[in-house]
């Protein structure tokens, strides 16, 4: 059933971007941008929902009741796996943020403060850096030597907070993160109008930016029949200048470590809208299948993403605990597992998305007794390309990964 | 061989033997010989009832020599026991008598004496007037060692209107000798500090060898009582000394001798003695032989005999230690605390302990333990002192200080321990530590726990008002941001909700207060240390460290002060003022908020 739903959504991009790629340049633009009115509609959304938690703040306080607010919880215990579509969901549980706690008061303030920042911003119909929000917000307290923030750590954090609280995304609060990720390959989008055609994009490729969304990044012609998503800019620099891509018709991304939400979103467009699978090439350590674990199943701080970022059906293609014996690695490749890693690879084991799938237990369970981890980068002693030229595409072929 | 054989003189024994008797090296000279005769100087005006008047002088005149000049108001010395008093060693009035006093054996001064003329040669020069209308005696002394006795050197007599004593009296000693000037542990400055501390009622002048003068000004203007004297408890005895008492003693018969040589003995108990031993209180004492006196001495162990009277002893008093730590550390925390009298070998004695805590004593150090035996210093071999041994095993982590395992604890704190008794218990001659008996330092433990557990109050109280005003001051801080943030959002008016939010605030921290209040116990301590007599805290709100300071202590915050003159006063003080120490804003600046 999944499969022809599928189906069913690459016809109709298919259908749309192949119209937009045959008109002149200038209409492709023109129809590829979103429509002004709905983003009208988004903002004043936004602006709405944050006057309202002032609104309430003021009203509490007029009325001599404690402030608060609730923030729905992000951490562990409030999220649950939902085994059905197998992505990670928020629960309900959400905390009260008050004025009149200690603990809290600061983090109180902060929040009001990152709230009045975004309204701003959205008003004024630009957007900010976290970095950018963290200064837009920081002063010294009137009257005292204190700052209102002590580090961006705590604004992204209240920032956080506040999309929960909201239930507006950073992209809503016209709040980016830092560019990460980098893509290249057999497809054309159109980034904010500009016509972009990642398969010229030279030794560079096209940075991924960290708002992803349809009203900013459209697709057009895509010939591409898999994306190659690789752990790191290293690895993806040998693939793109083997010209991977070009050869096995796909488009490859890289996310340098733990993909941003930025590339993570483009890889659930590609998957969704395009319906192009995913494939993993990461590394053999609980690092490389944690990592694995956001892509497919969503990240326990931001849970409530998941329907947005979650790739169900990516897959890992390696590096597997077993290459080391397959493909014949010498010792030095081997990097000595230590307490931290063995930790954290039992805690990996026992997240209930992996609990139930019997190759992932055999495959960590294998690297435990292997006792040491393998870096993508290790395949690079058998031969210079030997992982692109050999260990990926017979993999593909052979239908050999872990889902 | 025999022909070899001769007599030594205890004057000689001790020349050889100096180190005995605190002489040890140059530095210990130097404040062997001002303890002396500072002790002498304390223990002649109490015992005529002067407040003392006291003024040293070191003058430096090479780099190892000394001339060390002590002055007192006291009654002074008629003429014929001059050479006695300072020339001959083992003479005293204290070593024979039951009775506290600073001094005992009466080696001290004249001892120094000698130390003076062995090492530069140099006799010693005394000076006393006994009254307004008496002449002031001048008399320079040599002491012979071999015979034991002093040789006058020269004599004068002055005229009535000698300016030395102000008071129509007094002495004055002047002795020259091998020595060396160190500030810091185990000093002349260290010494007198200590000492003004424990004899409040006495007031100090010091003028260094760099010619700066010190005032340790008088901070009570009462004298200590004076010790009674008591006999000996049977129980402290040893045999010798008993067998010697019976030779010496003017009574005939056992029952007599017991009832009127021995404190706490009155017929019954010398009857039961006396029976104990197979003699009645009839018998003869000429008639006890040594087997007699050993039976004698078996049974005053079997008997119950009451314990020696303690009000022989003059303990300093919570108030004047209090009112000594106060002017000499500068801190914000004291309490005091006095044990009732108890007894250790038959002799009585009693244990006070001071502490100083916060203020301006350096927090990262150990504490310094200052300790005192019938009101003297003692600074030497701390370690081997029952008392330093007693705050060791006290355990101070109960009363919020930091405390490594087998060691002093760690933090901002003077402790004063003061040993009271008729005789003290010295590991040696040289008077530098306490012997080590149980009940002694059972007593010092008692007493440290006392003092420790009022600090404990203290500082638990201090570390909530601090958290109470940190609750108090967080709100107040970020209404004011959420208001204006509030406003330029609804555009409702800033002010408006800034009074509401702190109007709810201030019910917010009120029912704080409320609870700490109805939860009773803490707040009623605080409550009870504000009102103990033995508790002295400056700055009474507990505001944070420092706050105190600012005040009262600027102007006082001696320089060279072993005891608080930690980072904070140091840099305070420009070199050119420090001269004199002015002390008299401190009655009025820290007693007001006790």
């Amino acid at each position: 059933m999944a499969t022809s739903k599928k189906k069913k959504t690459v016809r109709k991009t298919a259908g749309e971007t192949s119209a937009a790629t045959a008109a002149p340049r200038r209409r492709a633009r023109s129809a590829a941008t979103v429509d002004p009115a709905e983003r009208a509609r988004v903002d004043a959304e936004t602006v709405a929902s944050i006057e309202s938690l002032a609104g309430s703040i003021v009203e509490q306080s007029l009325g001599h009741i404690d402030p608060s607010f609730d923030v729905p919880t992000r951490s562990k215990s409030n999220v649950h796996f939902d085994a059905k579509a197998r992505v990670l969901r928020m629960g309900d549980a959400a905390q009260q943020r008050l004025l009149f706690n200690l603990g809290q008061a600061k983090k109180f303030m902060q929040t009001v403060l990152v709230a009045d920042g975004c309204r701003d911003l959205v008003r004024a119909g630009k957007t900010l850096s976290l970095r950018g929000m963290y200064y837009k917000s920081l002063h010294t307290i009137a009257g005292t030597k204190e700052k209102t923030f002590d580090g961006q750590d705590e604004s992204d954090a209240v920032l956080e907070d506040l999309e929960v609280t909201l239930d507006a995304l950073r992209e809503n609060l016209h709040v980016f993160a830092k560019k990460r990720g980098t893509m290249v390959g057999n497809i054309t989008v159109f980034d904010n109008g500009d016509e972009i055609d990642c398969r010229r994009m030279g030794t560079g490729g096209y940075a991924i930016p960290s708002i992803c969304e349809p009203s900013v990044i459209q697709f057009g012609k895509c010939d591409a029949k898999f994306v190659l998503h690789v752990e790191k800019d290293t690895v993806w620099s040998r693939f793109n200048e083997d010209r991977f891509w070009e050869k096995h018709n796909c488009i490859l991304t890289e996310g340098s470590g733990q993909p941003p939400r930025g590339v993570r979103r483009l890889l659930h467009r590609l998957n969704t809208e395009l319906g192009l699978p995913v494939y993993c090439l990461l590394d053999c350590d609980p690092w490389g299948h944690y990592i694995y674990s956001v892509i497919k199943q969503g990240s326990i701080n931001l849970a409530y993403e998941s329907g947005r970022m979650a790739i169900p059906d990516a897959r890992y293609l390696g590096i597997r605990a077993d290459d080391y014996v397959r493909c014949e690695l010498s010792d030095d490749v081997k990097i000595e597992l230590d307490d931290r890693d063995r930790k954290r690879a039992r805690e990996i084991c026992e997240y209930p998305w992996f609990a139930d799938r019997k190759h992932w237990q055999k495959e960590i369970k294998r690297m435990i007794s292997n006792g040491f981890k393998m870096e993508v980068e290790s395949l690079i002693t058998k031969d210079i390309s030997y992982v692109t030229e050999t260990y990926v595409p017979e993999r593909l072929a052979a239908k050999d990964w872990l889902d | 061989m025999a022909s070899r054989q001769r007599e030594i003189s205890v004057s000689e024994f001790f020349a050889k033997n100096r180190h005995l008797l605190g002489f040890d090296n140059p530095r210990k000279a130097l404040l062997t010989t001002v303890k002396e005769a500072v002790d002498n100087a304390l223990d002649a005006c109490e015992e005529a009832g002067i407040l003392p008047d006291i003024t040293v002088e070191l003058l430096q005149l090479a780099e190892t020599r000394f001339k060390v000049t002590i002055r007192d108001n006291g009654p002074g010395i008629v003429r014929k026991q001059i050479e006695n008093i300072f020339g001959k060693l083992l003479y005293g009035s204290k070593f024979h008598r039951m009775k506290m006093s600073r001094g005992q054996q009466g080696i001290g001064i004249s001892a120094a004496g000698m130390y003076g003329l062995m090492t530069t040669g140099q006799p010693v020069l005394i000076i006393s007037k006994t009254g307004r209308r008496k002449p002031a005696h001048e008399v320079v002394l040599k002491m012979d060692t071999a015979r034991n006795k002093a040789e006058v050197i020269s004599e004068t007599e002055h005229p009535e209107d000698d300016t030395l004593f102000a008071d129509g009296h007094g002495t004055q000693v002047t002795i020259e000798l091998e020595g060396r000037y160190q500030k810091g542990r185990a000093s002349v400055d260290e010494y007198l500090e200590q000492t003004a501390i424990a004899n409040p009622h006495a007031s100090f002048t010091y003028i260094t060898p760099t010619n700066e003068t010190l005032e340790f000004p008088r901070a009570v203007d009462e004298l200590p009582p004076e010790a009674t004297e008591i006999k000996p408890h049977p129980k402290g005895i040893e045999l010798g000394t008993l067998i010697q008492m019976l030779e010496r003693t003017e009574k005939t018969q056992l029952g007599a001798f017991f009832k009127d040589e021995f404190c706490r003995v009155g017929p019954r108990v010398a009857k039961d003695i006396c029976g104990k031993a197979d003699l009645t209180d009839r018998t003869w004492v000429k008639q006890v032989g040594h087997a007699e006196a050993e039976r004698l001495f078996k049974a005053i162990q079997d008997v119950r005999i009451m314990a020696p009277p303690t009000d022989c002893l003059v303990p300093i008093g919570t108030k004047a230690m209090l009112a000594g730590l106060l002017k000499e550390v500068k801190a914000e925390f004291f309490a005091a605390s006095s044990r009732p009298a108890a007894v250790y070998r038959g002799n009585p004695f009693q244990i006070e302990v001071g502490i100083a805590y916060g203020g301006q004593l350096a927090g990262d150090d150990l504490a310094r333990v200052i300790r005192f035996a019938n009101r003297v210093p003692l600074l030497y071999q701390q370690s081997a002192c029952c008392s330093f041994k007693a705050v060791v095993e006290t355990a101070w982590r109960n009363y919020g200080l930091q405390q490594a395992r087998s060691a002093l604890p760690t933090g901002p704190l003077v402790v004063m321990i003061h040993m009271a008794s008729t005789w003290v218990p010295f590991t040696s001659e040289s008077k530098e530590a306490i012997a080590d008996y149980d009940e002694i330092r059972k007593e010092m433990r008692l007493a440290l726990q006392e003092c420790g557990r009022k600090l404990g109050t203290y500082l638990r109280r201090r570390q909530r008002m601090r958290r109470e005003s940190e609750r108090r001051h967080v709100f107040a801080r970020y209404i004011g941001e959420i208001a204006m943030a509030c406003e330029r959002i609804t555009g409702t008016d800033a002010a408006r909700v800034k009074t509401a939010l702190e109007e709810i605030a201030a019910t917010k921290t009120a029912e704080a207060d409320q609870q700490l209040d109805d939860e009773g116990r803490v707040i009623d301590d605080g409550g009870r240390l504000a009102h103990d007599a033995d508790v002295i805290i400056l700055d009474g709100s507990g505001h944070g460290p420092g706050a105190s300071d600012a005040g009262g202590g600027t102007d006082d915050a001696a320089d060279g002060t072993l005891f608080g003159g930690g980072d904070g006063s140091k840099p305070r003080r420009g070199a050119a003022r420090k001269k004199t120490r002015r002390k008299t804003t401190k009655k009025t600046g820290r007693g007001g908020s006790r």
